[in-house]
């Protein structure tokens, strides 16, 4: 019994809070466009009785599923909004790996102070930040002025508004969630392992491939993973630092909602992300098991 | 027949295999390792024994090319090892935490370092299989470190190291994490495997009963000094100092006055006793008359009777305070008149109740002019 209410407690916090709002996003997803508020029928209606129930479920159809496979549209949208995230992925990985490991060789003493300033950034506003990007990357930006002023271009760099923006922003955004990770895993390992390659014949760069890297290969999923996932529906810094020519599907679904006020179209949209998004967060979950399971 | 007896230190002419000239290593303001001078012998199976701190895994760790040391030579085979970093040094090691990767196999751990000299695929499959049979391992060749017991762990440690046939193979402290009965298996068995092997071993223990089983000579060591180097029986019945001998097993020291006497010294001890009578000094200690030294006694050595024995050249009166009793042994805790304890250990050869002393009885200590050893007091 106690256990049963041990479990009980996060499986009614993700009942609240993931599990009903899903289930109303595809209630919404399977509904039509209506001009009413909310913009979208057919609503359940308890006081018709059994007919409202029946006439509610006879309401709902796969129209809006059907609708995102006509426009290329959203197809174009998922893709790309997958490119940049396993592109900028990838970025942060071959970034944060180098600040881990720099981290975790430094001094006892310094650690501390170090991962103070990985955390920082966390304590401005996310949108602020990414607005300072548009400062720094602009055409009149800092950059770009820094650049000319070092007289390495004589033209000003095109960066705002295209996807080299987005990497930027998406890596500077994601940094800590791929650094703590890897830091975690590298912290852990054993220095006499190091000592052990070297004495088994290893060079430190051949001890670092053989034993450090594949040790701190669950460090690095786990990384790839906290920045892939939200990375994938990213809104706010495609919107502000890609421009228009910049395709995610975040801002598609931001337009559906809000600019088409399309609410069972956006909710097709983002059923449709979840389901995509379910892969990795299973494959994630996994890691971790088997993480776990070989750390007993 | 003459018995062939292995003490190449003996021998002026056998070459040492390792040399330690003046090395003193600083860490800092501390100095772990104070201008030391030593020699191992190729076959050897030599330990360095002392508490923590005492610089034993220092000198271990500069012998495996971890640390450089501050002033001195090291030389392993003749040859200087300054410049030559741990992967090029014909020495492995075998890690107190055995430092097993834990990605790894069995198999591939103890391939580690073969595949490093790329050597072809079939030697390489004969040397491992070879390493897994010496020791016992073969059932185990695909778990992965987490999935085998401690025992296991140290054997795969064990074969991992000696895979690369190296001419020297030092041990951290390698029975550390091992329970009691298997580390004492486990002694014989690392015994069996240099033998067999014939590779010279240097085991760094703080276990003194570890360092006498296995090794074929000692070092004793204190605060990043050798103070004796012998073989264990050596070490055990002719230590050079208290600290030796009060380190190794246990013993009863007596302070006193030395004066020469006969063929050995009187030793005054107490105000108004006989002077106690010893032929053995330390090595190389030979005390002026008057001059304070320490008589080092085993209690094992030390009789013990209910009256007063004859012929025997020291014989104290006391008085039982203590008693441990061992099973086998029993330790009997005697103070003599004047506040000196004394040990004393007997065989339980007969059994307890007809045993004709016990706690508060007096009896008579006693041993002979050869048991004790003079010390520098």
């Amino acid at each position: 019994m106690r256990k049963f209410a041990l479990i009980a407690l996060p499986y009614t916090w993700l009942v609240l809070l993931f599990f009903v709002p899903f289930l109303i996003v595809l209630k919404i997803s399977l509904s039509d466009l209506a001009l009413a508020r909310p913009p979208y029928a057919p609503q359940l209606d308890l006081s018709a009785g059994w007919q409202g129930i029946k006439d509610f479920f006879g309401g709902l159809d796969f129209e809006n599923f059907i609708w995102l496979t006509t426009d290329d549209l959203y197809w174009k949208a998922y893709l790309s909004s997958l490119k940049i995230a396993v592109i900028s992925t990838l970025l942060t990985l071959m970034v944060g790996y180098p600040m881990a490991y720099g981290m975790a060789k430094a001094p006892e003493e310094w650690r501390p102070a170090m991962m103070m300033l990985v955390i920082l950034p966390f304590s401005t506003s996310f949108l602020i930040r990414v607005y300072s990007w548009m400062g720094i990357l602009s055409t009149e930006g800092y950059l770009n002025q820094f650049l000319l002023g070092l007289g390495l271009i004589s033209e000003p760099l095109m960066i705002l508004n295209t996807p080299v923006a987005v990497y930027i922003g998406i890596v500077y955004t994601y940094l800590p969630f791929m650094i703590l990770p890897i830091y975690a895993a590298l912290d852990k390992l054993d220095g006499s392992l190091l000592e052990a390659a070297e004495d088994l014949g290893c060079s430190r760069f051949t001890a670092f491939w053989l034993v450090t890297f594949p040790l701190s290969r669950s460090g690095m999923i786990a990384g790839c993973f906290l920045v892939f996932i939200p990375a994938l529906g990213e809104f706010v810094i495609p919107s502000l630092l890609g421009g228009s020519e910049t395709l995610m599907i975040g801002k598609v679904l931001y337009e559906e909602f809000f600019n088409n006020r399309d609410w069972p179209v956006a909710s097709a949209v983002a059923v449709v992300l979840l389901l995509i998004l379910i892969i990795p967060i299973v494959l994630f979950q996994r890691n971790q098991q088997k993480e776990r399971e070989a750390g007993q | 027949m003459e018995q062939h007896v292995f003490a190449p230190w003996l021998n002026p002419d056998e070459k040492p295999l390792i040399q330690f000239k003046g090395v003193t290593k600083r860490f800092g303001d501390f100095t772990a390792i104070d201008n030391q001078t030593l020699d191992i012998y190729a076959k050897e199976f030599f330990a360095l024994l002392g508490p923590s701190g005492c610089g034993k895994t220092t000198m271990m760790r500069i012998l495996a090319g971890f640390e450089q040391p501050t002033e001195g030579q090291i030389l392993i085979g003749g040859k200087d090892m300054r410049a030559i970093p741990p992967n090029e040094r014909p020495v492995n090691m075998m890690f107190q935490s055995y430092a097993l990767f834990p990605h790894l196999t069995v198999w591939e751990n103890i391939a580690f370092g073969l595949k490093r000299e790329g050597i072809p695929k079939d030697q390489l499959n004969a040397r491992v299989e070879e390493m897994l049979r010496l020791t016992r391992l073969a059932k185990f060749a695909k778990r992965k470190p987490h999935q085998i017991s401690g025992g296991q762990r140290q054997r795969v440690a064990l074969a991992r190291s000696l895979a690369k046939a190296p001419k020297l193979l030092l041990l951290d402290e390698p029975l550390g994490a091992l329970d009691k009965k298997l580390r004492q298996e486990t002694q014989f068995e690392l015994m069996d495997i240099q033998e067999k092997t014939g590779t010279t071993f240097v085991i760094v223990t703080h276990d003194q009963e570890e360092a006498m089983t296995v090794a074929s000579r000692v070092a004793v060591m204190d605060e990043g000094r050798i103070i004796q180097v012998a073989t264990p029986a050596d070490i055990y019945e002719a230590p050079s100092s208290v600290y030796v001998a009060d380190f190794i097993g246990d013993v009863n020291i007596i302070q006193g006055t030395a004066l020469k006497a006969g063929d050995g010294y009187d030793i005054a001890w107490a105000e108004g006793r006989a002077p106690l009578h010893s032929k053995r000094e330390g090595d190389g200690f030979s005390p002026t008359n008057g001059a304070s030294v320490a008589l080092a006694i085993r209690p094992e050595k030390v009789s013990i009777s209910a009256e007063q024995p004859s012929g025997v050249t020291n014989a104290v009166k006391g008085r039982i305070i203590d008693i441990a009793y061992l099973g086998n042994l029993s330790t009997y805790h005697v103070e003599l008149e004047g506040g000196q304890m004394i040990k004393a250990q007997t065989a339980n050869t007969r059994r307890l109740s007809r045993r004709s002393y016990t706690w508060e009885d007096e009896v008579w200590v006693s041993w002979t002019d050869t048991a004790a050893v003079l010390l520098e007091g």
